[in-house]
This record gives C-alpha cells, sequence and structure tokens, in this order.
C-alpha cells in the first residue's frame, strides 16, 4: 500500500467523527434533545479556538510536562535496562528481586500521588518518581525476556569460541534483547505522558495537567479539550521519536537469529 | 593453513602455548577411551573409542539421533561425560579441551548484527583483538574461501552455502588444533552441499587440519575423511571402522563414483544397515 493510502483510511475516520462531533454540538436541536451544555462538551471549533488562543499557555505548560516525561524516561530506560542486566546474570538476584519488580505494577499511583505530594512538594521529583514508575516495568520486563530469548545453541558456540559470561552478555545477549527493549520502551511512552498528567493533576503549579485542573475549575471546557489535543499529540510524537531511534539501532533482520 | 592462521590468534597470541599442545609430546591430538553417556535412564552412547592423528580426517557416521552431536559436544568440552576419558592434545580436562577446539556446529548461528567479515573474526574479537585488526585477519581469508566481496554483507543477504562457509572461517579463525565439525553441510540442498564438499575437500586437503566430522550422509564422510566411523543407532558404539587410502581425487564427481570408492560406500552402508538394527 502506499504511503498516502496507508494514512488515508485512518484520517478519513478522525475527520468524519469531528464532522459528527461538531455538527452534534453546534446544532442546538441535537444539542437540546441530548441535553449537552456548551460548557460540558464543546465543538471541535471552538476547541481549534482555543488552540490558536491559549498557544502560549498550551506551549509553556506542554513543555513543563513534556521535560517531566523525557527524564522520567529517560530515568526508567537506564535503571530498567541495567535491572534486567543485574537479575539475568545472578539467578538468586532474580528470584530475590522478581516479586519486588511485580509488585511495584500493583501500587496504586492514584493512592501513591498524593503522599508523594507531601513528601517532595509541588516541584519536579514526584512527577519523576510517577513517570519512571510507570515506565520502568515494561521497559525491564521486555529486556529480561529478551535477555532469556537467547538460543542456547547461539552460547554453545558463543562458549567453543572462548567467550566467557561477560562477553555473552555483550556480545549475543544484549543485541537480542534490544528489539524487545525498544517494544517496552514503546508502551512506556505512550502511558508515560499519563503519568506525568496524573502527577500534575493531584499537585503542581504548571504543566497540562495543572492547566486542565484550572481550566475546568472556570468552566473553560473547550481550552482543557484542547491541553488534551496537546498531550495526544505529544504521546503520538514521543512513540514516533522511539520507533525511528529503534530503525537507527536496530538495523538487521531482528525476528530470528538464525534462519537455515 | 593452520600454522599460519595461528601465528595471529588468541592463543598463540595469549601466551604461545598451543604449540606445544599440538606436538607429539603432548600426545594425540585427539583420543577418546571407553566414553559413554546418558541422558537420565536413556543410555545414548554405549562405549566408543577412538583416535584421531595430526592432521587426520576422521568421519563419524549413525542413524539420527544416535548421539553424534552429544558426543561432539562432550569432546569440546561443552557437556560432562558420564564415564570414559576424552584427551585433546593431552589435556583432559573439559575447560583446557575447550581450549583446544573448534567446534562448529549443525547450524550457522550467525549473529544478524555483525557483517560477514564481523561474523568471521567473532573469535579475534573475544580474545580482546581490535576491531580493525581482527576484520584485516579475517578478510584475508574471504577470498580463498569464495566470499571476496561479500565481507561487508549481513548474513541476512548471503545464501545458504555462503552462510556455512562464513560459520566455517569463524570456526578456523578461532586458531584450535582440533576442528569438531557437526553436520556441517546437513541444512543445505543436494547441489549446494555437493559443491560445499569439493570446497571443503581443497580447504582441508593441503592444511592437514585434525578434523572429527560428523555427518549422516555416508558419501560426505567417505569423500572428506581418512577413516570413517560408522555408529550403532542408540545406545551407539562403534560398529564399523573404514580406512580410505589417501589421495583422493581432486574432482568430487571422479572421485565419489570410482570402483574403490562405490565399493567402501557398500560397506558403509550395510555397516549401518546392520548397525541400525
Amino acid at each position: 500500500m502506499s504511503t498516502a493510502r496507508r494514512y488515508l483510511a485512518p484520517l478519513a475516520v478522525i475527520v468524519i467523527l469531528l464532522g459528527l462531533w461538531e455538527v452534534a454540538a453546534q446544532w442546538d436541536w441535537i444539542a437540546n434533545a441530548l441535553n449537552i451544555e456548551d460548557f460540558l462538551v464543546p465543538a471541535p471549533s471552538d476547541i481549534a479556538t482555543s488552540l490558536w488562543q491559549d498557544r502560549s499557555l498550551l506551549l509553556s505548560n506542554g513543555w513543563v510536562t513534556l521535560k517531566e516525561v523525557l527524564l522520567g524516561f529517560v530515568i526508567a530506560a537506564v535503571a530498567g535496562i541495567a535491572f534486567a542486566i543485574l537479575i539475568h546474570l545472578s539467578e538468586l538476584a532474580r528470584r530475590a528481586v522478581y516479586p519486588l519488580l511485580i509488585g511495584s505494577q500493583t501500587i496504586p499511583i492514584v493512592i501513591l500521588a498524593p503522599i508523594l505530594v507531601v513528601w517532595f512538594g509541588f516541584g519536579l521529583t514526584p512527577k519523576l518518581v510517577i513517570v519512571a514508575l510507570i515506565c520502568f516495568f515494561p521497559i525491564t520486563v521486555n529486556t529480561l525476556d529478551g535477555l532469556r530469548s537467547v538460543d542456547p545453541d547461539l552460547t554453545k558456540m558463543m562458549r567453543a569460541l572462548g567467550a566467557g559470561r561477560l562477553q555473552r552478555l555483550w556480545r549475543v545477549e544484549i543485541p537480542t534483547a534490544l528489539p524487545y527493549a525498544f517494544s517496552g520502551a514503546r508502551v512506556a511512552i505512550t502511558v508515560s505522558v499519563i503519568g506525568a498528567v496524573f502527577a500534575e493533576y493531584v499537585g503542581s503549579s504548571e504543566g497540562l495537567g495543572h492547566l486542565i485542573n484550572q481550566a475546568q475549575a472556570q468552566l473553560l471546557t473547550a481550552r482543557s479539550f484542547a491541553a488534551v489535543v496537546v498531550l495526544s499529540a505529544m504521546a503520538l510524537g514521543l512513540f514516533a521519536l522511539v520507533t525511528l531511534i529503534e530503525r537507527r539501532v536496530i538495523t538487521w533482520d531482528s525476528r530470528g537469529v538464525t534462519r537455515t | 593453513m593452520l600454522t599460519r592462521l595461528r601465528e595471529g590468534t588468541p592463543d598463540a597470541a595469549r601466551d604461545g602455548r598451543s604449540d606445544a599442545a599440538n606436538s607429539d609430546a603432548a600426545g594425540t591430538p585427539l583420543r577418546i577411551d571407553g566414553l559413554r553417556h546418558s541422558f537420565g535412564e536413556l543410555c545414548a552412547i554405549e562405549r566408543v573409542d577412538l583416535e584421531v592423528g595430526a592432521g587426520d580426517v576422521v568421519g563419524i557416521v549413525g542413524p539420527s539421533g544416535c548421539g553424534k552431536t552429544t558426543l561432539l559436544e562432550i569432546v569440546a568440552g561443552l557437556r560432562p561425560a558420564e564415564a570414559g576419558t576424552i584427551s585433546v592434545g593431552g589435556r583432559t580436562d573439559p575447560t583446557e579441551r575447550l581450549e583446544r577446539c573448534a567446534y562448529m556446529p549443525q547450524r550457522d548461528l550467525l549473529l544478524p548484527w555483525l557483517a560477514a567479515v564481523d561474523n568471521a573474526a567473532l573469535a579475534l574479537r573475544i580474545a580482546g583483538i581490535p576491531r580493525q585488526t581482527a576484520r584485516e585477519r579475517a578478510g584475508e581469508h574471504f577470498e580463498r574461501l569464495g566470499l571476496a566481496g561479500f565481507e561487508l554483507a549481513m548474513p541476512g543477504e548471503l545464501s545458504g552455502g555462503m552462510r556455512q562457509r562464513v560459520a566455517f572461517l569463524r570456526t578456523l579463525m578461532a586458531g584450535r588444533p582440533v576442528l569438531l565439525l557437526d553436520e556441517p553441510f546437513a541444512s543445505l540442498d543436494a547441489i549446494t552441499r555437493a559443491e560445499m564438499q569439493s570446497w571443503l575437500a581443497a580447504v582441508l586437503g593441503p592444511d592437514r587440519h585434525t578434523v572429527l566430522l560428523v555427518t549422516h550422509d555416508v558419501e560426505e564422510a567417505l569423500y572428506l575423511s581418512d577413516r570413517v566411523l560408522v555408529l550403532s543407532s542408540r545406545p551407539a558404539r562403534v560398529a564399523d571402522r573404514i580406512e580410505i587410502a589417501r589421495p583422493r581425487a581432486a574432482d568430487r564427481a571422479a572421485a565419489v563414483t570410482s570402483p574403490e570408492f562405490t565399493a567402501l560406500r557398500e560397506r558403509a552402508l550395510r555397516s549401518l544397515t546392520e548397525a541400525a538394527r
């Protein structure tokens, strides 16, 4: 399929949905019939107006959120990959901390976030903790799966060529795990945006989450929807960025080590 | 070629003791006495004795599942044996054996993220030789192995036969005194396999490598080896030993159709059939 046709179908769906929404919100009789008020559901055109009028507000707050997301993600990626390698190398470490890793995923962020605000205040730290906590799990689990997926025959071959434990890790296991780590990273970067906004929502003085919170209090629904649009665009952009980096890094056919 | 290769190889570079290990003073290159191996209750190898002299190629044929790969893995020190003594260059310790054997597994197992030349140079890189030097040393052999121009090709871009040749070069570059080849051409089609057999005969001929070759292809074993051991089906024991006179004919087609060869093949096939009962 050509590039144009590949993007045409999803674009058409979005345009049709937006069109229906615009019609429903603009035609009073539908709005009345459904009992919808302007401040509850703004029309797409209102959101577009808000996107333009509040652009400096959206940009400055979006930038704050983006920084939180990127920093938190990088912390999680570095820690997650290091953690995966550590528990891959040591059977004891794996048995000791694997339950902890799963447990970390069950902590309800909803409850943790306000506590973190009490601990660390309204600054950057609680946001980084939330974002990193959300990103850590998919990256670690995927990387670990990748490290363990190495063909046992490859390990034998490397041993026969004189490779010790760390040589096998560096020359075979890490390259094998890279595509896995990237798929974990793609999941992580998508949810990280939600994590950052939620952390801001709970307690902060800037960022898109804060902006949404304020806009809702002032019944500026179009502005909070505009913030959501910026957020989605950010998540899509970050996802594309991770995919782009993946394509640059993984230049080989990673579907299988051997195809004999 | 082995000598030439070994000048710059990890072992020689490290301490120069590999030459001593290869000399007669250190004993026969490869000797197996009373090898026995079981997987749990299942006895895979009942008894195997064999000796490979310096520069000899010994072929092992046997029905599938008779433990041929297990035998090679045990010799290489990758798997502990249940009973019996294995000595490579006079050393019986598995780790020391592993340092003296170059094991080429059935599948080519090329690393898809490394170019052909980097795959071939893997043993040198593992030994800590810088990338550029390792590439140059492995690259020197590309032309002779029929791989000229494919130094920087990725494994995915190579044909099955070429991948196997790169895997063979990777095994050679390890610079070990004994080569252990596990069905090196089993995954190739018949025509490519015949080509690769002539090619291997040409590579092995002048350089006098010490080789233990495992295969289920009788013709391949007879064509490439100085001696062929026929193994029985599980539990494996040596059912027949066939000596093949040197020199081999250079032309494979002529060699495998000669009356002597046909007679040997008939004998090997008969032993194999009897051994499988």
